[in-house]
């Protein structure tokens, strides 16, 4: 389980994560959405230890991070956006030498053959990571956060620059550890986030702008209804009708005759919208009903308000 | 500390680092060897070691010049500091695999001293203090070097740094000469590191002088772990 209360971190002027509060909790998959810069690193950065917070405070299995570094950090196995490797190793010393940095008590060899058998290394086990494609680079990476078989894993960006075949099985794979440990993983692909995730945190600009379950998220962002019309007429009058009409909660003005209505999805605005028209004199030309998808909610919440 | 130890250690010999550091010193200490004892027929290693202060300023730079500034540049210090380890383990595995490198490269001396003892017995004693001598002025060489490779993520201006510094050590007595005031010129042969390795030459084990290169070792491998953490709080 991990626990961040008030996180904040501040570069100089800079606020690069705004008073973040969220948990994690045990056998979940949580993940950190956000466009790039939204400050998903910097977080992760400050939970695993390696940058300090400004304020705020991180507990990870009951053991802060500021306080007790050691015994936090003995919890937690960590791949970074860039894979921690020494290319000249080989990936078996490399896994041994994470071994015995994180001072594991487990049967070395046996841990580790198990470990390169679950991200499936086993064939380049001898082979100097120099050589070895992205892929297999990430996956060592990855193989050296599961050594010590830590109770929460966090991987940051754990699929950037993968094939679709290996997007596949990291995320397959991800979903398995999912099982018997909490992993907190960033992204700013929501499609992944939406197939591998029980939970969902989304951050834009240092600020969380959503914490909920994943299938409830569309809900929970929009709640919002969106038409796109064609009307002619003076836009101050299309405008004035329409947000008029009951339901409609804002009325944008896009370009020539197109606006768009955002409105509340449990009332059917449409027949509102064209009455109060005709009345203004003002003829639709074009009405086109569509709800948010998961990925046009992502990008207006991180956008911020619109108009 | 000793997972840090044996992946530095053993990557000085995964990488060309090692073999060159070892041809480079090897070879031009024994081509001091043979200028200052074969030729002069001489028993008295102390014109070589004189001769050999120079060298090691000069080679330690090779040593310590990746240490820290690869970690960060590779970002495998995100490794390190997010595992369950201190950082004075990480600062001093470091050290001891990069004076363990040292120690290897001056491990030569005694095949020398071997040498010599072919022909005639050498002083043991005198040959003793001074490799001691060798190995303080090396502990601390090696710290400062370090605290320099942890300022950089660039191998090549932390080599250049430190050699800069080393040809500043070397200077240090003629600077002390060009300078009128008294208590400065002072101050500069106190903590000047040729005068204290001189000592050892004579067969004494000077303590001031363990004290001085201890010290600095000391507060520079200090500075060292500082430099290291700082980015955290940045």
């Amino acid at each position: 389980m991990v626990e961040i209360k008030n996180l904040t971190k501040r570069y100089g002027n800079i606020l690069a994560v705004n008073d973040i509060s969220f948990t994690a909790n045990p056998g979940e998959i949580l993940g950190l959405l956000g466009p790039n810069g939204a400050g998903k690193s910097t977080t992760l950065n400050i939970i695993t230890g390696y940058l300090s917070s400004t304020s705020g405070s991180v507990t990870v299995e009951g053991f802060d991070i500021l306080s007790d570094p050691k015994r936090a950090k003995a919890k937690i196995g960590y791949l970074p956006e860039q894979p921690p490797l020494y290319p000249e190793m080989t990936v078996r010393k490399y896994l041994e030498f994470v071994f015995d940095l994180k001072k594991v008590r487990l049967p070395k060899r046996e841990h580790i053959e198990e470990v390169m058998t679950i991200v499936m290394l086993s064939d380049v086990a001898d082979r100097v990571i120099r050589n070895l494609s992205k892929g297999y680079r990430q996956r060592v990476g990855l193989a050296g956060a599961l050594i010590g078989n830590p109770p929460v894993l966090i991987l940051d960006e754990p699929t950037v620059g993968l094939d679709p075949k290996q997007i596949i099985e990291t995320r397959r794979l991800i979903k398995t550890l999912g099982k018997k440990h909490t992993v907190i993983f960033s992204s700013h692909v929501l499609s992944e986030v939406s197939a591998i995730c029980d939970r969902v945190v989304m951050i834009n600009k240092g600020t969380i702008v959503a914490d909920s379950p994943i299938d409830k998220l569309s809900e929970v962002i929009s709640g919002t209804g969106l038409l796109t019309l064609e009307v002619e007429g003076s836009p101050s009058a299309v405008r004035a009708a329409i947000g008029a009409v009951d339901g409609v909660r804002r009325v944008t003005h896009t370009s020539g005759v197109s606006y768009t209505v955002s409105y509340n999805s449990d009332i059917d605005v449409r027949r509102g919208i064209f009455k109060a028209l005709a009345k203004a004199d003002c003829p639709i030309l074009m009405m086109t009903a569509g709800g948010l998808t998961l990925e046009e909610s992502f990008l207006k919440l991180t956008q911020g308000g619109d108009d | 500390m000793s997972a840090i130890f044996r992946r530095e250690l053993g990557s000085y010999f995964n990488t060309a680092v090692g073999y060159v550091v070892l041809t480079v010193f090897w070879f031009f200490s024994g081509l001091s060897f043979y200028t200052y004892c074969l030729l002069y027929n001489t028993s008295s290693l102390s014109m070589f070691f004189a001769s050999m202060f120079l060298m090691i300023l000069l080679v330690i730079p090779l040593i310590t010049m990746r240490s820290f500034a690869e970690e960060r540049r590779r970002k495998t210090d995100q490794a390190l500091l997010t595992a369950p380890v201190s950082l004075f383990e990480i600062v001093f595995g470091k050290f001891l695999a990069a004076f363990v490198m040292f120690l290897l490269s001056c491990s030569i001396f005694i095949l020398y001293a071997i040498i010599i003892a072919t022909f005639t017995a050498p002083d043991w004693a005198v040959f003793f203090t001074t490799f001691l001598g060798v190995l303080l002025l090396g502990a601390a060489v090696i710290a400062i070097d370090m605290f320099v490779s942890a300022l950089t993520e660039s191998q090549i201006i932390a080599a250049a740094v430190s050699i800069g510094i080393a040809v500043l050590i070397n200077r240090m007595g003629d600077i002390a000469q060009f300078i009128n005031t008294e208590w400065v010129t002072n101050v500069i042969n106190k903590i000047s590191f040729d005068k204290h390795f001189s000592n050892f030459f004579t067969g004494i084990i000077s303590l001031p002088s363990i004290v001085f290169y201890l010290s600095v070792a000391a507060v520079f491998l200090f500075l060292t772990a500082r430099v290291f953490e700082k980015r955290r709080w940045s």
